[in-house]
């Protein structure tokens, strides 16, 4: 089942074979058991993750204080918020770019204290180095083996076709599953994402949806997103919260069957409304 | 019109002809172009690797940035007389010359180059994990490339004119000097020659230029053929 989908992302004419997909999903296997079985196949390569008292200023600005988070190995954790909220800095600092003016980051166990190799960030903006081919910029770290990794991370996101293309010649939907496939290069156990869909348009971010719940139930990383539209966490995430004035205001499971559909139905508009309420 | 003042352009035919036959005309092309690429290596060097250190490190910036704008605004060419007494009339001179000449453009454009480069290109390399060398030749190096050869294509037109002044005030070998003994024998045909001589060579130069950025820049936009061009 999951080769003929695959196979059909491969040929990828759009988001018309998108719903093709699903609706074969559909007629061979109820959503409950398809379900059932990601998560048995979800694999156990994800990294808990821990915040403790994390505080952050920007000079006289006080970004985060006094931050307790706990993200279990495998969860996948949407973080909403206004902009300006504090839910990049907080991405950064799990990253490792930035540090915290106080408290702990810890991965997996370790105190983070410089970047991390098993974390990978996706960007808002792709970030492909324009002068590398996209195989090239897939395997940036250049590490042994690594064009075989990086041809098979591309196919991975359905495009093991572009993989002698430039960049430029890619369009943004693209751009951004190149960027996925970099981060899963490394086979990382936390996958931070810090809007990357954002500036997609809807049929391509239902697209990138579909292709980041596959992804992540196979790889079964810990995942941080970031977003600012309520109905992509409800759509993806496992659990939500919603962070206001640095700290935060909600913390709510999603406890929806997967694969999900967008506003498909009354509890997930329910969920999004509450959430809405609060940021 | 006397043919003192502009040959006819059949005599200037004839001129290339016999240089050519004898082999005067491409000794003497070959000797500048040595002498010019000599120049231009040892001087874009130079400018390539303190553009280089400067663009990267703050410290040697303040070392070398004002230095190099004030030595910049100096017109290299009324060095020529120290030039002269430091070196005499040898080779050295004019190689000199050359490299003076070449070193800033390349500097400027290098070390704009390498500050203009996306920060953001410079965090993702960091987060996935490249080194500092790796940083340098993966991200650094390629990103400032397009504006390096934009210098290269200003050093090579001011390292043409600094050689036919050299050649012309000191040199007993090269198209300048083969041009300045034409003068004195009233030989315009040989002048004129030795001007389209050096038109023929800075051209050369620049296809050659075309030819590397082609090349070297074949991933950016403008380098591309529209057809594959994505639309925005």
């Amino acid at each position: 089942m999951r080769e003929v989908a695959t196979a059909l992302r491969l040929r990828e004419g759009g988001p018309t074979v998108f719903q093709e997909t699903d609706s074969v999903l559909v007629r061979t296997e109820t959503l409950r058991e398809f379900a059932e079985r990601g998560l048995e196949e979800r694999s156990a390569n994800g990294e808990a993750v821990l915040l403790d008292g994390l505080s952050k200023s920007f000079g006289e600005r006080r970004v985060l204080s006094e931050f307790g988070l706990s993200i279990p190995a495998g969860q996948l954790l949407a973080i909403v918020g206004r902009s300006g909220c504090g839910k990049s800095t907080l991405l950064r600092l799990i990253a490792g770019l930035d540090r915290p003016t106080s408290g702990t980051v810890s991965v997996g166990g370790a105190k983070v204290q410089s970047l991390q190799s098993n974390v990978r960030l996706l960007f808002q903006d792709a970030r492909l180095l324009p002068w590398h081919r996209v195989l090239g910029n897939v395997g940036i770290a250049r590490a042994n083996g690594w064009r075989e990794t990086a041809t098979a991370a591309l196919a991975d996101v359905g495009l093991a076709d572009r993989a002698n293309d430039w960049p430029a010649v890619l369009s943004g939907g693209q751009c951004q599953r190149v960027a996925l496939a970099r981060a899963l290069v490394s086979r990382p156990g936390v996958l931070l994402l810090d809007e990357p869909f954002g500036a997609l348009d809807a049929l391509t971010r239902m697209e990138m949806h579909r292709l980041l719940e596959r992804i992540w139930r196979e790889h079964g990383f810990t995942t941080v997103l970031i977003t600012h539209d309520v109905a992509e966490a409800v759509a993806l995430a496992d659990r939500v919260i919603v962070i206001r004035d640095g700290a935060i205001a909600l913390d709510n499971p999603v406890d929806l069957p997967r694969p999900r559909r967008e506003a498909a139905d009354t509890s997930a508009v329910a969920l999004q409304a509450r959430i809405l309420e609060e940021v | 019109m006397s043919t003192r003042l502009l040959p006819a352009p059949s005599a200037v035919a004839a001129a290339f002809w016999e240089g050519l036959r004898n082999g005067t005309l491409l000794t003497h092309a070959a000797i500048s172009t040595e002498r010019a690429l000599k120049g231009l290596a040892i001087g874009g060097s130079i400018g390539f690797v303190l553009g280089v250190l400067a663009g990267i490190s703050r410290p040697a910036e303040t070392v070398f940035d004002s230095s190099m704008q004030m030595l910049r605004n100096v017109p290299h060419l009324a060095m020529i007389p120290l030039v002269i007494l430091w070196f005499g009339i040898g080779e050295e001179a004019k190689i000199f010359l050359v490299a003076v000449g070449t070193a800033f453009p390349i500097y400027l454009n290098t070390f704009h180059g390498i500050r203009t480069i996306d920060v953001k290109l410079i965090e993702m390399a960091r987060v996935y994990g490249l080194g500092r060398l790796a940083l340098f030749w993966r991200v650094i190096l390629p990103g400032a490339l397009p504006s390096i050869l934009v210098g290269l294509r200003f050093s090579l037109g001011i390292m043409w004119l600094t050689l036919i002044v050299a050649e012309t005030i000191s040199a007993s070998s090269g198209i300048g000097y083969m041009t300045m003994n034409a003068r004195e024998f009233l030989q315009t045909d040989i002048v004129v020659l030795g001007i389209i001589v050096y038109a023929l060579l800075g051209k050369l130069a620049d296809a050659i230029t075309r030819l590397i950025e082609a090349r070297a820049l074949a991933w950016h936009p403008a380098y591309q053929p529209a057809a594959t061009r994505a639309a925005p």
